[in-house]
């Protein structure tokens, strides 16, 4: 054992081997600090992920490369840090290609982990939708390079058994990617490929035949947030006020699935509710086409891929009080905006010109005047009109949009479990 | 001519093989004009790492290529000084001329054309390296003649431009504290009287700070490497003068390179060091041949070697290390991963270079004009010194300008000279956004004309402009949100890629600027510009990331009816701006 030194947390004093690192301390101590990048044994430590910054000795900065010195002051938890932290969370998921309906890691991720701990519904900042490429070339691994946060890891951790390095950053700037050397891939065994599929903090090193073995639903981020104060802080409720009066709602699916409309329908028992307390103006539930009055809340489900949608979202926009984004396809895009990181030309051609099952010399891409035109990408809903709230999922959970309902129309109390917050 | 003692350093230091990465891969490069596959897996073999890894530190280099880069490599500069003086023009004369489209060869292989950030020539641009030797004040017409010739055969070396140093002014009625005549030694024949305490009492006593525009006292930077117990130790001239803008290292690398080897020298006699290392920028390749003549003069004299200015028991060489394109490799611990032959990302701050520098040894890495000053510091005497400037900045500094004025090039002024004066030394015409220290730096408007550019404030009061080597001057005609798309460019680019805030962020920046061009923007988007940029200072992992977004914060702050006409006002509809048409251009491509 080494010296104790004595440190401030949050006010807290706290004693502390000297010399260790601080996000270890800060969290024996109960203060939840995301981290993704940091590993205990790699020294010295990354510092690449910067999502564990805190203030030491009034400076910003991150606890991972801090080691635990008499006197130090650290704070974690204000508003400014906390912002700052989710901000830099956020700020992967606008960067990569992070689709998490369709990922395989989906619930064993810690970048997804993350999101849902700091209760991120939306990214900040515009997703860049930069191509890239998914790497099949080597023997047992696939690397998604979509979905690579260049936290350093496996740079540093993956070797061979003779010392040489799997993993390498190549290029730089926002060109910056992680190669794989396929030669020494070819040398790991099948336990340290799954080890190394294990480190990534993301779904970017897959391990074919490997990935899915564990069911949804049962994996270690799906139930349980590991954040002591979770529901303290993430879901302020808030106070019930008056009595329950009729309101009306008018909903849309524009480039979406109709899934998140299906989840509506899962709330069970309270349909009764609904159906007493909700009159539906224009919806797909109700087939009304067009308005008939100044709706409470508007929900949208799915982005804008066309000028129609556009279209539409304007109106509610104009027609509604509150309107809601209902889903990551409303909310930034979600599956339709695979097609983001390529041209519309591109995309069109390959789905009517070029595709194998396409009859040959009877291929056409079609236009009609009667067709709204596609637009060069799918926009997010807030690209356009400005959006009130966000409820992610995909689908979103049942009980989170009829929580989130009830708040914004009747101001009633709710809360929502660490399961029912899902990016799936 | 006396070669340097090839066993010296490893008499001193045994370096890792693998610190000769950067070299091996410059030869392959030089020899047929990329790196092939062989070459890659010879490296890999030699020095038993990984391919993925060989080919990693290529990457990161953007003047390593893997495909042939044309017998006649051609790097024109596309910095905001290149771009004010007619790029676009020289970059269509290029293509013309060789036939070669930017970023690749022409068809006979004979010419590479790419696009490269500051060569530090803001003084004579438009400029290109071509085979890395300079190309000055270009027009098409020069151009045109230039690669007739190449095209006949004539070699590079014989119709290259000399950079002209450009020195426009030094203190009147005073002698130049950097340009001065200085003979070689006279400062190294004042260390054994002065001893290391000496000469640390004289750097403290002129207050001598850090060079490179961070002004870390150089005497605390010292004397920590000299307190290190851990030998050898290690001394680095941070020649990687990168910053768009600056070009003062060239000059004194050029003119005086005398004064910053012997300030090595200095250096490695007060710290106890024995071993020197140059980290010269590629694009300064031209002037390798120049450091190494003096170095070798400096051999001669027995001034570097064994018992280095006849005092006993002081051995001490320098090597010079080429970089090969990047700007973060003027981060002193990107600077030192590189000399490694490493990837240039920058450390964590877990250890400082004065504790685990190259190779993990004693380091002290310092710019080169802070290694010019140590020097005249011993040769003028620390009296002298005082004489210049104000208190508190005594000395002079020298000062890149370039830009928009009559008279670019090199001023060495005293500290405290304000803006105003420093403005009209260069003969700036109509000044109106002005750069201080580059895009790093910070933005001025000529409501900054009386501040003065100093290192240390007088007063507490006083708003000093710490300017660390450049002035890039814009007036009127030039379109701010032009520089600073340039320089977010920059930044996305020059990012070492590995921490998220910088890697991300430069990116998203860039996208908002242009949003802001394309007339989509609000006031929210300007909100959200400055808080990124903030959320990008406070969470960068290196300098980098810290100061990318300076100018872009200043210029928010300063410019705000300059962005108040740009962005268009939120109407009452809650609907955002949103362009159509442009949306649907390219599906009507589809229309029979």
């Amino acid at each position: 054992m080494g010296k104790h030194v004595n440190i401030t947390i949050d006010g807290r004093s706290i004693l502390a081997e000297e010399g260790r690192n601080l996000v270890e301390v800060a969290r024996e101590n109960g203060f939840f600090i995301p981290t993704l990048c940091y590993f205990d044994h790699i020294d010295p430590p990354l510092g690449t992920c910067r999502t564990c910054t805190c203030r030491i000795n009034g400076k910003p900065g991150p606890a991972c490369t801090e080691k635990v010195r008499e006197g130090m002051m650290v704070e974690v938890n204000d508003s400014e840090l906390s912002d700052i932290r989710k901000a830099l969370v956020e700020m992967m998921f606008a960067e990569g290609n992070h689709f998490c309906p369709s990922c395989e890691k989906s619930g064993n991720c810690d970048l997804q982990h993350m999101g849902y701990e700091l209760g991120i519904a939306i990214s900040r900042f515009p997703h860049l939708f930069k191509d890239r490429l998914i790497d099949y070339n080597a023997k047992r691994m696939v690397l998604e390079h979509n979905r690579c946060i260049k936290c350093m890891r496996c740079v540093v951790d993956v070797v061979t058994d003779d010392g040489k390095r799997v993993f390498s950053y190549q290029n730089r700037g926002n060109e910056t990617y992680v190669g794989i050397d396929y030669e020494q891939e070819a040398k790991l065994s099948r336990a340290q490929a799954v080890e190394a599929m294990n480190l990534c903090p993301t779904g970017a090193i897959m391990v074919r035949g490997e990935s899915m073995g564990q069911p949804f639903g049962e994996r270690k981020f799906d139930r349980n947030s590991i954040r002591p104060d979770y529901y303290d802080k993430q879901f302020k409720a808030k106070k019930r006020k008056g009595k329950l009066t009729k309101k009306t709602i008018a909903t849309a699916s524009l480039a979406g699935c109709f899934g998140c409309h299906m989840s509506m329908l899962d709330i069970d028992t309270d349909l009764l509710d609904l159906v007493e307390l909700v009159s539906f103006d224009k919806s797909p539930i109700t087939d009304i086409k067009n308005f008939s009055k100044q709706c409470d809340l508007g929900i949208i489900e799915g982005g804008c891929c066309n000028e129609e949608n556009v279209e539409t979202l304007r109106a509610f926009r104009e027609k509604c009080d509150i309107l809601v984004s209902v889903g990551e396809c409303a909310i930034w895009g979600g599956l339709p905006a695979m097609r983001n990181t390529m041209s519309l030309g591109e995309c069109l051609e390959e789905a009517f010109l070029n595709c194998v099952t396409n009859e040959e010399g009877n291929t056409v891409i079609p236009y009609d005047e009667n067709l709204p035109k596609l637009l060069d990408k799918v926009y997010s809903c807030r690209e356009i009109v400005k959006i009130d709230y966000f409820v992610p999922g995909c689908p979103p959970d049942a009980q989170h949009i009829w929580k989130a309902v009830r708040n914004l129309l009747w101001d009633e109390n709710y809360s929502i479990l660490y399961s029912e917050f899902k990016y799936d | 001519m006396l070669e340097m003692d090839s066993n010296y350093f490893d008499t001193f230091l045994q370096e890792p093989p693998r610190t000769k990465m950067l070299d091996r891969l410059w030869a392959f490069q030089k020899s047929k004009g990329y790196i092939s596959d062989a070459d890659v897996t010879t490296l890999a073999k030699k020095y038993d790492i990984s391919e993925v890894e060989v080919e990693g530190v290529i990457s990161f280099y953007h003047f390593f290529h893997r495909k042939p880069a044309g017998k006649y490599t051609i790097y024109l500069n596309k910095s905001m000084t290149s771009q004010i003086r007619g790029f676009s023009r020289i970059l269509e004369a290029f293509k013309r001329e060789t036939n070669a489209e930017v970023g690749s060869i022409d068809p006979t292989g004979t010419f590479g054309l790419f696009l490269t950030p500051c060569i530090g020539l803001s003084d004579q641009e438009p400029s290109a390296l071509i085979n890395f030797y300079p190309f000055t004040n270009l027009n098409s017409l020069k151009i045109r003649e230039i690669i007739t010739k190449l095209k006949k055969g004539v070699p590079v070396q014989d119709i290259y431009d000399k950079p002209k140093d450009n020195i426009q002014y030094t203190p009147e009625g005073k002698e130049s504290i950097f340009f001065s005549d200085f003979k070689p030694g006279t400062a190294v024949a004042k260390l054994a009287s002065l001893e290391p305490k000496g000469v640390i009492e004289a750097l403290k006593q002129t207050n001598l700070a850090g060079r490179g525009g961070a002004f870390y006292p150089t005497w605390m930077k010292w004397q920590a490497a000299m307190d290190e117990k851990n030998t050898p130790k290690i001394v680095v001239c941070n020649a990687d003068e990168g910053e768009p803008g600056t070009f003062k290292d060239r000059v004194l690398m050029n003119k005086v390179p005398e004064t910053v080897i012997e300030g090595m020298i200095i250096c490695a006699y007060t710290i106890g060091a024995s071993f020197g290392l140059i980290y010269l920028r590629a694009e300064y390749t031209w002037l390798k041949h120049r450091l190494e003549e003096v170095l070798n003069k400096y051999r001669e004299k027995g001034l570097l070697g064994k018992n280095c200015g006849e005092i006993t028991g002081f051995d001490f060489d320098i090597r010079i290390q080429m970089g090969a394109g990047s700007y973060v490799c003027g981060e002193e611990t990107a600077l030192l991963e590189s000399a490694e032959g490493k990837r240039g990302e920058p450390r964590t701050r877990w250890y400082y270079p004065v504790q685990r520098g190259y190779l993990q040894l004693p380091t002290v890495v310092n710019n080169v004009e802070t290694f010019s000053v140590v020097t005249k510091v011993l040769d003028f005497g620390v009296d002298e010194i005082l004489t210049y400037g104000v208190p508190k900045s005594p000395g002079t500094k020298i000062i890149s300008a370039s830009g928009d004025c009559n008279k670019p090039g090199i001023y060495e002024i005293e500290w405290g000279t304000t803006l105003k004066e420093m403005l009209e030394l260069c003969g700036a015409k109509d000044p109106w956004f002005i750069d201080e220290s580059g895009p790093s730096g910070t933005v001025l408007s000529m409501d900054d004309e009386d501040r003065p550019i100093a290192m240390f404030a007088e007063l507490s009061s006083e708003q000093h402009i710490r300017c660390g080597g450049a002035l890039t001057i814009f007036n009127k005609s030039r379109d701010i949100i032009d520089i600073l798309l340039n320089y977010a460019d920059f930044y996305k680019q020059e990012s070492c890629g590995i921490c998220t805030p910088c890697r991300a962020g430069n990116f998203i920046i860039e996208r908002k600027l242009e949003r802001i061009r394309g007339g989509l923007a609000n006031k929210e988007d300007i909100d959200e510009l400055k808080q990124w940029s903030v959320l990008m200072r406070t969470t960068s992992r290196c300098g980098l990331g810290k100061t990318a977004t300076n100018s872009l914060l200043n210029a928010l702050d300063k410019f705000e009816d300059y962005f108040n006409e740009r962005i268009h006002v939120s109407e009452k509809t809650k609907n955002l701006k949103f362009d159509l048409e442009e949306a649907t251009r390219e599906y009507e491509h589809f229309k029979n």
